[in-house]
């Protein structure tokens, strides 16, 4: 990788204070599982890198009067494992689990699950975000099997989230801290699918840090199904995290988020509505993972996703009533 | 062809090496600064930037202090492979997935390709070769031998150290919780069920071990 200059702030204040205005000139290091891999493909080239796993502040989960505080420096391994993760937020806890590799649980960050950039072959071979050659993108007609099926281009590539889907499902927000001040966003916003080649597909700036995700409290059932190709290290095919607000064994409201399908963690609205009102059976939740993948766009090797995401969206919601009380 | 770039990111409000945000940073402690005037000099510094040339760093590897001097871009398996002749952990997939370069630090698997050798100051960094007492191998070296868990070998060093920290982790493992805990790293002859065997066998003999005082 290219040298660098390294930076070893303590406080935020101080971290942000390193940044520069605009992307390229300095990178935020955490866990490094994502960075440093680009930095060797030469695809991130930073003059700086600001290390912030110094930064106390940054640490810790917190249970808060309207819910739960995650540090963006709390690893997946410490997410995965902490009781009060397990007991109120089980797709949460999940998807972290979910994640095959220790080394990769112990290494990686809550923030950097959320700031890692996509896995797309053709942007990890230095073709760009959209693939693009002579005005057109190589992805629809090209090596497409993890793509996306919801989006519709030009952006094909798959948000690698882990923790996306079950925090757009919880309505969860994360904290972005500049020198200029803090703004909160939605979890739901802060992915975005870039309009442009030199766009980023998350709302972070360069000039900002993610200090903190603020999970609001789960009065609902949760689960997150991811369908992998094997057990080792890999990133899953198709996911679904499911949060539901019931009433006896009555949906009232149902969040249905689909992962590894489209450029941001995709709002599955159709099954949404085909759970409002409807007891869990085998029956409805295949129904609503059929709505879930009405609308799917798959490309030319990708239809098989539009099933993996339908199964996947089906059993993360016969798991989440599993706990259901009668 | 940089220089224009360079000048554009903020420059720290004092410019110049400053140890203070470095040596914090890195938790040797402030009693290596002293006190006095150099205290307070420090205390007024700005974090500094360290490199891109070479800085001199310490790590701690199997319970020794190692001083060296490298760019902050070099990786903990490089320092420890191309500075140090550590040269148990493998280099192979150099991408944080194949796992042939774990090393156990704080107490915890990572890949050593994907640290950076100036963030691994300051944490207990455990290698294959500090694993053997003398010439008794380590109960994990052991049970792979016992069990023919390894073919070509590659793997091997950064497996062995990925199943001493998964048994520091589950001290009883099932044989479940074995299959599902070595996700991080890859043999390419498929030694794996040898492998688990083997972490089943070295977890009880750790096991006992720890009751027998």
């Amino acid at each position: 990788m290219q040298s660098f200059e390294y930076a070893n702030p303590a406080t935020v204040q101080e971290a942000v204070g390193l940044l520069g205005a605009r992307w390229g000139q300095a990178d935020v290091l955490a866990g490094g599982t994502d960075l440093l891999s680009l930095m060797k493909e030469h695809l991130h080239e930073p003059k700086r890198l600001v290390n912030i796993k110094n930064i106390k502040e940054l640490e810790g989960i917190q249970k808060t009067a309207s819910g739960l505080r995650i540090g963006a420096l709390v690893t997946m391994d410490e997410l995965a494992k902490n009781a009060e993760v397990h007991a109120a937020y089980q797709s949460l806890a999940e998807a972290a689990a979910g994640i095959p590799s220790p080394q990769i649980r112990h290494m990686g960050t809550v923030g950097g699950d959320l700031c890692q950039r996509p896995r797309c072959w053709y942007y990890r071979q230095g073709f760009g975000l959209f693939a693009m050659k002579d005005g057109k993108s190589l992805i629809p007609e090209g090596e497409n099997k993890y793509h996306a099926i919801f989006g519709g281009g030009p952006a094909y590539f798959v948000s690698a989230s882990s923790l996306g889907p079950a925090l757009v499902s919880l309505g969860a927000r994360v904290k972005l801290v500049s020198a200029k001040g803090t703004r909160e966003v939605p979890v739901a916003k802060f992915f975005v699918t870039p309009a442009s080649e030199a766009a980023r597909e998350i709302a972070l700036q360069p000039n900002e840090i993610l200090t903190e995700i603020i999970v609001p409290a789960a009065a609902v059932h949760t689960a997150t199904y991811e369908v992998r190709q094997k057990e080792a290290l890999d990133w899953p095919l198709a996911a679904a995290s499911v949060a539901l607000t019931m009433n006896g064994r009555t949906v009232t409201s149902a969040k249905v988020v689909l992962g590894h399908v489209a450029p941001t963690p995709w709002e599955a609205t159709g099954a949404e509505a085909a759970l409002k009102g409807k007891t869990i059976t085998a029956d409805t939740a295949e129904a609503a993972g059929k709505a879930a993948v009405l609308g799917a766009t798959p490309l030319s090797q990708n239809a098989y996703k539009v099933t993996l995401a339908k199964v996947a969206v089906k059993r993360a919601l016969m798991e989440a009533v599993k706990t259901a009380k009668a | 062809m940089s220089s224009k770039k360079d000048s554009e990111l903020p420059v720290p409000p004092k410019s110049g090496f400053s140890r203070r945000g470095f040596i914090r940073g890195v938790g040797i402690g402030s009693g290596a600064l002293g006190t006095g005037l150099l205290e307070t000099e420090a205390a007024a510094a700005a974090p500094a930037t360290l490199g891109p040339g070479p800085v001199p760093i310490t790590l701690n590897i199997n319970g020794k202090p190692v001083n060296l001097t490298v760019e902050p871009s070099v990786t903990l398996i490089d320092a420890m492979r191309n500075y140090l002749d550590l040269t148990g952990a493998k280099r192979v997939c150099d991408r944080a997935t194949c796992g042939a370069c774990t090393v156990i630090m704080a107490g915890k698997t990572v890949y050593a390709c994907t640290v950076l050798a100036i963030d691994a100051q300051g944490k207990n960094i455990e290698t294959i070769e500090g694993l053997a007492t003398g010439s008794a191998l380590h109960p994990v070296s052991k049970a792979f031998y016992d069990n023919d868990a390894q073919q070509c070998g590659y793997c091997t060093p950064g497996f062995v150290m990925a199943c001493k920290g998964f048994i520091d982790e589950h001290p009883s493992p099932t044989e479940e919780d074995v299959k599902h805990g070595l996700g991080g790293n890859l043999c390419r002859c498929g030694t794996y069920m040898g492998i688990r065997k083997a972490v089943l066998q070295a977890a009880k003999e750790m096991k006992g071990a720890v009751k027998n005082g």
